[in-house]
């Protein structure tokens, strides 16, 4: 592997506070030195960094690979050097021989690190554990019911008692079953005047309140995924001020669009959990400006088939890993918060969330980077973007922040 | 945000919604149902105005009343048209709902009429046409999940100008199911666009909507308050799978609270019209002596709704 020097760019390392014009210097993986050469370096190879930012490579907390070799494709493109995969996957990552294979598929493959969410249950379907232990071995950094909620509350007291056994962490996206399962939208003004069935707020609300009280019993550490509301960001909040060891995400596009964004039913606008007010937004705007939560792409690919349908029937989510970074810019812009803080929750709070020691330029750290131009401007269009996903409300915008190069373990691989 | 149904110069070019029209285009269709009901007193009762334009009935959910009256309507205007009873053909075979579209496109068809379980599945059909540069072809919303009926709304505005002439000095109520209903959200966008001053929900909480007051309209629980004073009184059909269960104890007790009975529509304005989108069900929503009473006017609804149907296929069609 070749020395690499990334020269003149503007660094930004928000975990060490690092924010200025100077050279990276990369030997055998890893980060050998910042504006001065490590003793007797030579580059083999050097990337003219001028005018761009270079910092941690981008940590998805949340994306769906449905063709593998594409996604991991894209997320390197779009600067994410490692990604967390939900186990909603065909079929389910339940056993540690899938966890293995998907693994091992991501490093044939060599672009971001594949971090695979085990299933916490057989089939996600809320009753049987899944063989935890055995996952984790094969490479599962956590354990998820990806979107679907757990319906017996023993059943989860049970799989977070086992998860605290060994110390795992347990993922779960809030949502009361029966509160969600026959909605679309959020339950507001524009699901009432579009005729669509309600998500009432009280479905993230009443999951919430379940899993801290679970927490306070068991002390399995849990991490709460796509937050969507105020009322649940609140509680999460409280939570964590009481010390339980609880953490929260939040989808960046919940961060950007709202119930409005529906408009005559746009199906790009359906998303899992829904996108509620402009109260909410607010909200969940403040928690990820605070510091309180990471922001993730929840990319979900959705093929044109599935999306050319009438609202309610098509599939919800959105494609996200090329555009993780472009839009957390346009929210940082536009909630006033700086550019090294709006890198922290895509690359230092998702590594806090994973007790990684990446997302970060340290000398001696692993070099995942990112290089991107902050000015730059691109069209997204389904050309534009190297993901099978094209499915996205922001087709045909302008967004600014594009990504020159990535590099994993040293390695340039965009 | 572009309005699908309008093309840039502000004309009607697809009838999807009651909602986001502006007063004159309802006016406009009332005015041209009303010169439509001298056609159907006729011997001869046609008018060539569709003479060779193709009428596709598009039934992806079953009803053979409202497809009826669009039949007619259609065939009054000297159309061709063409009935497909699509909940048990295409999309049996997995058919997505476009490409039905597209291949009823090649047939040279001019006006699709859809009715569809999908809130929203009209307005996916006309953003189609419009991508794939069929702007030849127009898209008339016969009913769509729980969100619009428009042509009902627009049959129901003319009933209501027939009887009461004004709209600006009314009481209208709407009673019963309106979360599920969408010929309540038609009539309501309708009632407060001709500028009906007092719009009123009347219903149980498990049956109304939140936020209905963003709509314009005033909720109340108790339906001999609600009732006071109203001039026209819009009855809902209470579907038989929501009689029972998480939403209503029992029809019974429904009708004791929300059905109509000469009692309660004594608490109405003396000369207050009664009304019903029909089919009826007697003693839940209705007491017989109410609906067949001399106040109410449920039988001159169907005979409305033919012209308006014809003003509404003529108009889009036309522009």
């Amino acid at each position: 592997m070749s020395n690499i020097e990334i020269q003149n760019g503007r660094i930004i390392d928000p975990k060490n506070g690092v924010d200025r014009i100077a050279s990276l210097y990369i030997a055998d993986g890893r980060v050998a030195g910042i504006g001065a050469a490590p003793a007797g370096f030579v580059a083999g190879q050097t990337i003219d960094a001028a005018g761009c930012v270079v910092c941690p490579g981008l940590i998805d907390l949340g994306a769906r690979l449905n063709s593998i070799q594409a996604e991991l494709a894209a997320a390197v493109a779009g600067g994410v050097t490692s990604v967390v995969v939900p186990p909603d996957a065909d079929p389910p990552l339940d056993e540690p021989e899938l966890a293995d294979r998907l693994v091992h598929r991501g490093e044939e493959i060599g672009k971001a690190r594949v971090l695979p969410l085990g299933a916490l249950t057989l089939g996600l379907k809320g009753e049987r554990l899944a063989e935890l232990a055995g996952l984790q071995k094969a490479g599962c950094v956590a354990f998820s019911q990806a979107n679907k909620p757990v319906v017996d509350t023993e059943a989860l007291l049970r799989a977070m008692e086992y998860a605290a056994t060994f110390g795992f962490a347990v993922w779960l996206q809030p949502q009361d079953y029966w509160l969600s399962r026959n909605g679309i939208a959020h339950e507001g003004e524009l699901a009432s005047r579009l005729g669509l069935a309600g998500i009432p707020v009280a479905a993230e609300t009443i999951a919430i309140a379940t899993i801290v009280q679970l927490v306070r019993d068991t002390g399995c550490r849990v991490h709460l995924t796509r937050l969507s509301s105020a009322a649940g960001v609140a509680l999460a909040k409280a939570a964590i001020t009481e010390g339980l060891p609880l953490s929260f995400d939040i989808g960046v596009h919940h961060l950007l669009l709202t119930e409005n964004d529906i408009g005559f039913f746009n199906p790009h606008a359906r998303f899992c959990p829904p996108l509620r007010t402009q109260g909410d937004r607010q909200a969940l705007s403040d928690a990820a400006a605070a510091g309180v939560a990471a922001i993730c792409s929840d990319h979900t690919p959705v093929g044109a088939d599935d999306k050319l349908l009438p609202f309610g029937e098509a599939k919800p989510g959105a494609t996200g890993l090329e555009v993780l970074l472009p839009l957390t810019l346009k929210w940082a812009e536009a909630a006033g918060v700086s550019l090294s803080d709006a890198l922290a929750r895509i690359t230092s709070a998702p590594a806090a969330v994973l007790g990684s020691e990446s997302g970060q330029l340290a000398v001696g750290a692993v070099a995942d980077v990112c290089v991107f131009d902050p000015e730059a401007t691109w069209q997204l269009t389904p050309e534009a973007l190297k993901s099978r996903g094209k499915n996205s409300p922001w087709q045909g915008y302008f967004l600014t922040g594009k990504v020159r190069h990535t590099l994993v373990g040293g390695r340039i691989v965009y | 945000m572009h309005n699908p149904q309008l093309n840039k110069n502000g004309e009607l070019i697809h009838l999807l919604s009651t909602e986001g029209l502006p007063q004159a285009i309802l006016t406009q269709i009332l005015d041209t149902a009303q010169s439509f009901m001298e056609v159907s007193a006729r011997e001869v009762k046609k008018v060539p105005l569709l003479r060779g334009k193709s009428v596709f009935n598009l039934f992806f959910e079953n009803s053979t009343r409202t497809r009826t009256t669009f039949e007619i309507a259609a065939k009054r205007l000297s159309a061709d048209v063409i009935n497909l009873d699509i909940g048990r053909s295409s999309t049996a075979k997995g058919e997505t709902l476009l490409d039905t579209i597209d291949n009823l496109c090649s047939m040279d068809a001019n006006l699709f009429v859809v009715r569809h379980a999908s809130s929203g599945a009209p307005y996916l059909i006309a953003e189609h046409l419009q991508r794939i540069g069929r702007d030849d072809i127009h898209v008339v919303n016969a009913g769509d999940g729980r969100h619009a009926h428009p042509t009902q709304g627009l049959l129901d505005m003319y009933t209501i100008r027939h009887y009461k002439k004004d709209f600006t000095q009314l009481r209208v109520a709407i009673v019963g199911d309106i979360l599920h209903s969408r010929v309540a959200r038609s009539d309501i966008h309708a009632l407060t666009t001709l500028g009906v001053p007092e719009v009123r929900a009347i219903g149980p909480e498990t049956l109304l909507p939140k936020h209905l007051d963003k709509l314009g309209v005033q909720v109340f629980h108790d339906m001999n308050e609600g009732l006071k004073d109203c001039d026209v009184v819009i009855m809902l059909r209470l579907q038989n799978e929501r009689m029972n269960g998480a939403l209503l104890p029992s029809a019974g007790e429904y009708f004791r609270h929300y059905g109509l009975t000469p009692q309660k529509l004594a608490l109405a304005a003396p000369d207050a019209i009664v009304m019903h989108p029909g089919p009826m069900n007697r003693g839940v929503e209705i007491h017989s002596a109410v609906a067949d009473g001399p106040q109410a006017v449920i039988l001159n609804q169907v005979t409305f709704g033919i012209a308006v149907r014809m003003a509404v296929m003529s108009i889009v069609a036309g522009n």
